[in-house]
């Protein structure tokens, strides 16, 4: 299977306020899509809609060949019950922007956490692969640290490694270094080329222009809830066809 | 302005320091004493056979009262947690039915005096003379509540009320954020709630738990009302033969007291081991430990 996301007419609302207008994309295995945008363009809301923190007004979405939140059946879509949208939600890692690293646990509880519990891992097996991808992301060391123990770049290495445990088809980040001061946003985007170099699908809502430029194979404007440019990085960021992608890009990098 | 300069340009390390004078401590010390002793010597010359205190502290009807007063207050925190925890869950569902059902819950068990309720389970057997299923099982009602189950569910079930209202707090005060990361890596709602929320929660939810125990303790006084014989209730029993009361209602104070510290004592380590991991209250307690 070549596509791992498709979205059409996807539309999502927040009262009388609509986040989402009517998203249409494709994106294939293996492709890493930055998106970037304005804030309260609904670029969050788009990612959170792919792994079913929101639930969609409009529109479908498919997410790793499974309609995300329904079962077809004849001419009717039955809602997914609870466990059947957690089960879904494995196909894809979310890295947040604010981390949410579970305070209660250290480095490697909170890698293993979701392998022990929700895919029953043997905790042995689990210890392994999670020591194996905090050496990865540069945090063998730091195992036993709590995550107040841990600088802001350093939890973000551990949420990037705990989301990677559960084996996802698809990583999302939200602005995975906005929060970050900025000599830490380096480890955190060495971390993210090294991923992208493994083949991994990734989408990338941030402002990190140089990263987009450099590690997309897509780049994606978001406005006001809709897709306004959207291609390879040197065309969307290098030769920009809308004023309003033009207007942005000025901003961000003045 | 001037005279500061001045003394910038001095060199004051060879002068004598002289110490404040906390005159208000000396003050408030020698009040406390004055009226500590007073207390004191108004017990010793008061009617007070103190040999019968110490005769009595350990005999067996009153080590059984006091082995019943723990039992009793163990298990009905343990309802009273577990119908908390439930009920704090069922309030922050989004069925309707279910968030109903506990805000009723709270409402009516928060809202009656709990000896009302005790008297209310130990006299069931005039509402419903028989328990069980009508034609299958059926067993008289006297039989079965018998003091230790009504105190038990008396008590429990009155717990449960306001430890809920606890636990909700304590949930609600975990950022939204854990949630999500929980669901993000594929938690259903209940496994979330167990391995995520409620552990964080409890740094909020076991102070005010390690109080309502302690409040419990004396709280199960209230059953000798209904023959449960616990501390007081044996206490009495002793008093009606031999009407030592004062010097039994010492001894029943001495054991509440022995058994509050002892449970004082004991919260200070359990909420240690809650605040691992977590920020300013955890280092705070990590201060507090090692002075
Ligand atoms: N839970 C919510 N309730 C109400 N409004 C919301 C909610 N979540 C998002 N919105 C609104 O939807 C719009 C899109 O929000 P979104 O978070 O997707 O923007 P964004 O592009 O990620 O912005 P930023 O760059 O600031 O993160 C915003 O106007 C926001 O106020
Ligand atoms: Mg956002």
């Amino acid at each position: 299977m070549m596509q791992i996301v498709k979205s059409v007419g996807v539309r999502k609302s927040f009262g009388a306020f609509e986040a989402l207008r009517g998203i249409d994309l494709e994106i294939d295995c293996g492709e890493v899509l930055c998106i970037v945008g304005p804030s309260g363009s609904g670029k969050s809301t788009f990612l959170r809609c792919i792994n079913q923190l929101e639930a969609i007004d409009a529109g479908a979405l498919w997410v790793n060949g499974e309609l995300v939140g329904y079962r077809r059946s004849g001419r009717k879509l039955f809602e997914l019950s609870e466990r059947e949208i957690a089960r879904q939600r494995l196909a894809t890692g979310m890295v947040f922007q604010r981390f949410n690293l579970f305070p209660h646990k250290t480095a490697l509880e909170n890698v293993i956490e979701g392998p022990v519990q929700v895919l029953r891992t043997e905790r042995r097996q689990a210890e392994a692969i999670a020591t194996e991808l905090l050496a990865r992301v540069g945090l063998a060391h730091k195992r036993g640290a709590y995550p107040i123990e841990l600088s802001g770049g350093q939890q973000q290495r551990v949420a990037i490694a705990r989301a990677l445990a559960m084996k996802p088809a698809l990583m999302l980040f939200d602005e995975p270094t906005s929060a970050l001061d900025p000599e830490l946003v380096g480890d955190v985007l060495s971390v993210m080329r090294d991923l992208a170099r493994t083949g991994m699908t990734m989408i990338v809502v941030t402002h990190e222009l140089g990263f987009a430029r450099e590690v997309a194979n897509r780049v994606l404007f978001m406005d006001h809830g809709l897709v306004v440019e959207a291609g390879s990085p040197e065309q969307v960021l290098g030769r920009p066809t809308q004023a309003r992608t033009r207007d942005f890009i000025s901003a961000v990098l003045s | 302005m001037g005279g500061g300069r001045d003394d910038l340009a001095d060199d004051l390390s060879e002068f004598e320091h002289v110490r404040r004078k906390h005159i208000g401590r000396y003050v408030s010390a020698a009040l406390i004493v004055a009226l500590a002793s007073w207390v004191t010597m108004a017990f010793a010359h008061g009617r007070i056979e103190w040999a019968f205190v110490g005769q009595y502290v350990a005999v067996r009807t009153i080590i059984m009262g006091l082995g019943n007063t723990v039992l009793m207050t163990a298990l009905a925190m343990l309802i009273g947690i577990a119908i908390g925890v439930t009920v704090a869950i069922m309030r922050l569902s989004s069925n309707p039915v279910v968030n109903l059902a506990a805000a009723g819950y709270v409402w009516f068990f928060r809202g009656t005096p709990v000896l009302l309720q005790l008297l209310l389970w130990f006299n069931l057997a005039l509402v419903f003379p028989h328990l069980g299923i009508p034609g299958l099982v059926e067993v008289p009602t006297v039989e079965v509540m018998t003091p230790f189950l009504a105190a038990l569910l008396g008590l429990g079930i009155n717990q449960g009320a306001y430890t809920s209202e606890v636990v909700r707090a304590g949930l609600l005060s975990v950022d939204q954020g854990q949630y999500e990361a929980a669901k993000a890596i594929g938690m259903p709602r209940l496994l979330a709630l167990r391995r995520i929320i409620l552990p964080q929660a409890m740094r909020v939810i076991v102070p005010p738990i390690g109080n309502e125990v302690i409040g419990m303790v004396k709280l199960t006084s209230l059953a000798s009302v209904i023959q449960f014989p616990e501390m007081v209730y044996s206490a009495e029993n002793i008093y009606y033969a031999n009407n030592r009361v004062i010097e039994l209602l010492i001894v029943a104070g001495i054991w509440y007291v022995v058994v509050v510290t002892v449970l004082s004592i004991l919260q200070g380590r359990i909420e240690r081991y809650f605040a691992r991991g977590a920020g300013a209250s955890g280092a705070m307690s990590r201060a507090g430990a090692s002075r």
